[in-house]
């Protein structure tokens, strides 16, 4: 079995001849499923715990604070703390709530994102599934978590969460098409919706700068439109904790209100891997056309550090915006997307299509 | 009994009640605002007060004069050394007593630094109502410097109770001057951040332009006074009016805007902070010589009679009301406190505005509960 | 004028919003204007790096009431009751007793100075009543006890005398 860090390929492809081998198809298909089941929820535990702690860290710096640092060095198993905490708290039965969608919405909200993380290629050949559809199956995937929210709100019987919940499922349905939108003007220039075929395309320089103006444009409505669709930031209207004191969520405890807050991160980094993936190559390395010098240094990073790298620069973009902004009035939320995001989204969708038909990019 | 027609007497068909508070985080306190809403629209909002209700003008009944100072901090925390230098010139004007100007300086001067440190306080939790969580530790940390000034002069940072009815408590600390000087020079280098954060913000002024609109008429009728008056073009700055302490010796201008809207309120409060600078400036080096608190007899009787001062908090005007039969304890001391009439205009600024909307203005008239329930 | 407008608009609310990133990010690169205060660390000073200041109070600090006492076990307390008429939350309960004196004469004197922590609101009034100086405010601020009980306080010590010459 040969194992290499900059290709994961072989790995792979060995370690399925290795299962076939010994056993018939049927087992062999089941025990890869459990180990990449096992990986991605070790990985999606992993990484939710990280990014809660960096988040505390980022707004504490921005805040002029320290942040956690008294629960191991640097504060680091602050967040495992807090996830036993969590975890041992009392589920509080909610008095004519309806129980079973009460109890049902957190395992939705966590197996929308779970389901996204699947589609994401993590490095060359660390993907656990390709679809030729990539694109259209994570957008489809990730909107599935306002069914969650929605049903958080309603079935809580508490008015907050009520008007928590109406006002998320009216953000993320508009915010889907920007976010859509955005996805296909790069689909276009890319003439692919597989996320490896995105990549790979990607070799000689990121879609970002190759795609110039409008690439730049839809990067931007990206971002924004998915800081909205994840309730974070200046868009975080659905928890409010000024106005709704927590929103849609305000009921919850223990376990229950930990799966909504881990899925609000790991949405994050979804989203985030998305912009990484589509519009800054990744796990390809930057390379520069023509400078092979240059680009040779570059590979020896091995790509799954310059994925991680580029999604948590656009995670710590993120929290920037939710640490200094404002948040939104619905109706300017509203007029946000429908006047601003969505004409020029669409506006951007032509001028890449000109684009490629002309061959004016780089 | 109760039955299903008694609990829906008073609520209109297709109203939805919203409570707010008494535990709410952006009602500052205990205030408990009930709402009739419809969607995201806020229809009528009754204010339920006595959640902290202490019975402090029952509680000045039993005290003597003096004692009485400690009550008045416990009003309007906020602004504790204004409601003390109030409650003093009031004691002050039944004895007839006129203090030295170096008690007078210092306590103008102590006046205006609360004054920065209360809108300081303001714009925390302003920017915190608005969702923008860094404010709020902006904001603190430049307060906790006038505090550290406080508490070195007075030796306490929130509930002050440095003057005495005749004076203050202690003279000045010999590090005053200089740090109060060293405070302005960082604090004008630190007030531009302040309206980078959030003053310019697009977010911010599309959330504040325009709503909860209050016109002169209503804010006169409704005694909104205060930096919230003169968003709406309400010339009620007592320190110009009336002017008692130091104000007299000093030049700066009553800040007014004419919109009356949450943005104009907001802005008041601003130029307010650069103008309180401008007062210390002024005053901060020429504190004249002379004694930091008159001879007062160990027992202090106030002459027969009512009497009445006021002074410009920093959420508006105060008034201490004091009737005296000429005993030790006074008979019956009412405070006008500022907060209970701005929350009274509430209804007319957020009647048919948003949810949100309804933070923002509370936000911008910056109620303390403690002093509107006393 | 309308596209010019709305065009304009987006730029400048996209430029407004840069602003306050500005701000937020620039005090995120500088870790060194932190102003949080590391508290049971900075007791001692600097500990491990932690802490960059020691925690003093300033020295008008009211704390807690406090009455001194010089070596020799004496006070400055004649037990008048002065600061137990001028509190005004009953904090301070003076209890004297009658003592005869070297020349043979009865005087007042200090048996136990009662003073209830938990009721007490640090106005300074009985400090500043006092004729002889005997009580003053001490900058210690933690107050926190297991019982209630322990908050009220006897600051005389055991066995001490007044202070010759304090009338």
């Amino acid at each position: 079995m040969e194992f290499s860090i900059y290709d994961f390929t072989s790995f792979t492809k060995s370690l399925d001849k290795l299962l076939n081998e010994n056993m018939s198809s049927f087992w062999a298909t089941s025990i890869e499923m459990l180990l990449i089941g096992v990986g991605i929820l070790a990985f999606y535990a992993l990484v939710g715990l990280f990014l809660v702690y960096a988040e505390r860290k980022v707004c504490a710096f921005i805040q002029n604070r320290v942040g956690p640092n008294r629960v191991g060095p640097y504060g680091i198993i602050q967040t495992i703390a807090d996830l036993f905490k969590l975890l041992m708290k009392e589920l509080i039965p909610i008095k004519n709530a309806d129980k079973l969608l009460f109890n049902i919405a957190p395992f939705i909200v966590i197996i929308a994102s779970f389901l996204a993380i699947a589609a994401i290629p993590f490095a060359k050949g660390l993907h656990a599934i390709d679809f030729n559809i990539g694109i259209f199956y994570v957008i489809a995937v990730s909107s599935m978590g306002v069914i969650g929210v929605l049903l958080a709100g309603w079935s809580s019987n508490n008015k907050y969460s009520l008007i928590g919940a109406m006002r998320s499922g009216a953000q993320i349905v508009s915010y889907e098409l920007s976010v859509g939108l955005s996805l296909i003007t790069m689909v276009i220039f890319a003439g692919s919706m597989q996320f490896s075929v995105i990549v790979e395309a990607q070799r000689d320089g990121w879609f970002l700068f190759r795609g110039h103006i409008p690439a730049i444009i839809a990067f931007v409505v990206y971002l924004i439109a998915c800081t909205a669709e994840t309730n974070r930031g200046p868009f975080d209207l659905a928890e409010a904790e000024s106005e709704l004191t927590a929103g849609y969520h305000v009921e919850y405890s223990g376990i229950k209100f930990a799966f909504f807050f881990l899925a609000e991160y790991m949405n994050m980094f979804i989203v985030a891997s998305i912009a990484a993936t589509v519009f800054l190559g990744g796990w390809m390395p930057l390379h520069v056309g023509g400078f092979s010098g240059f680009n040779h240094v570059m590979d020896f990073i091995p790509p799954f550090f310059w994925y991680i790298g580029k999604t948590f620069f656009i995670i710590f973009i993120m929290m920037l915006f939710k640490w200094t902004f404002p948040r939104l009035r619905i109706d300017q939320l509203l007029t946000l997307e429908w006047k601003y995001l969505l004409p020029i989204n669409l506006v951007n969708v032509v001028l890449m299509a000109l684009i490629v038909l002309n061959g004016w990019h780089f | 009994m109760i039955t299903e027609e008694n609990i829906n007497v008073g609520i209109k068909e297709e109203e939805f009640i919203l409570n707010m508070g008494p535990q709410h985080p952006s009602t500052h306190g205990v205030l408990r605002l009930v709402c009739s809403i419809k969607g995201e629209i806020v229809k009528n909002i009754e204010p339920h007060c006595g959640y902290i209700h202490r019975g402090i003008e029952k509680m000045t009944e039993k005290l003597t004069y003096p004692q009485i100072v400690h009550l008045t901090d416990r009003l309007d925390y906020l602004s504790a050394l204004i409601n003390n230098e109030a409650y003093c010139l009031c004691v002050e004007k039944a004895l007839e007593i006129e203090v030295s100007d170096r008690i007078k300086y210092i306590r103008t001067i102590m006046s205006e630094l609360t004054r920065i440190a209360s809108h300081q306080l303001w714009w925390c939790s302003f920017g915190m109502d608005l969702g923008g969580l860094t404010c709020f530790f902006y904001g603190l940390r430049d307060r906790e410097k006038i505090l550290d000034i406080f508490e070195e002069t007075c030796g306490s940072r929130l509930i002050i109770s440095y003057n005495t009815p005749g004076g203050l408590m202690a003279d000045i600390h010999p590090n005053f001057q200089k740090k109060v000087k060293e405070f302005i020079k960082y604090f004008r280098k630190t007030l531009p951040e302040y309206d980078q954060l959030l003053t310019g913000n697009v977010i911010m002024q599309e959330r504040c332009k325009g709503v909860g609109y209050i016109s002169k008429e209503d804010a006169i009728s409704y005694g909104v006074t205060g930096p919230s008056g003169r968003g709406s073009c309400f010339s009620c700055d007592v320190r110009k009016k009336e002017p008692y302490s130091a104000y007299k010796f000093v030049n700066f201008n009553e800040v007014l805007r004419c919109e009356g809207d949450t943005f104009a309120r907001y802005m008041v409060r601003m130029d307010e902070m650069r103008e309180s600078m401008n007062i210390i400036e002024q005053l901060i080096d020429n504190i004249p010589e002379g004694p930091y608190a008159e001879k007062m007899k160990g027992v202090i009787k106030l002459p027969e009679g009512e009497y009445y001062q006021r002074v410009e908090a920093a959420r508006g005007e105060f008034g201490v009301y004091i009737v005296s039969k000429g005993e030790k304890n006074p008979y019956r001391v009412k405070f006008r406190s500022p907060n209970f009439s701005n929350l009274s205009a509430l209804n007319t600024m957020a009647k048919n505005q948003k949810i949100a909307d309804l933070i923002a203005i509370g936000g911008s008239l910056d109620y303390v509960i403690p002093d509107i329930d006393r | 004028m309308g596209l010019i407008k709305y065009i304009s608009g987006i730029f400048k609310g996209v430029w407004s919003l840069l602003q306050g990133m500005a701000v937020t990010s620039s005090y995120f690169v500088r870790p060194w204007t932190i102003v949080t205060q590391q508290y049971p660390e900075n007791r001692k000073g600097n500990k491990r790096g932690r802490s960059k200041k020691k925690l003093e109070m300033f020295e008008r600090f009211r704390g807690e009431l406090v009455m001194p006492h010089s070596e020799n076990n004496e006070h400055k307390c004649s037990a008048c009751g002065i600061c137990e008429m001028n509190c005004p939350n009953g904090t301070i309960e003076v209890i004297s007793k009658m003592e005869v004196n070297e020349e043979g004469k009865k005087k007042r004197a200090l048996d136990k100075y009662v003073y209830h922590l938990g009721m007490c609101t640090f106005c300074g009034l009985c400090v500043k009543a006092c004729p002889s100086g005997a009580i003053c405010f001490s900058q210690n601020f933690e107050h926190a006890v297991f019982n209630r009980a322990k908050l009220n306080k006897i600051l005389n010590n055991e066995g001490s005398k007044l202070l010759k010459g304090v009338e």
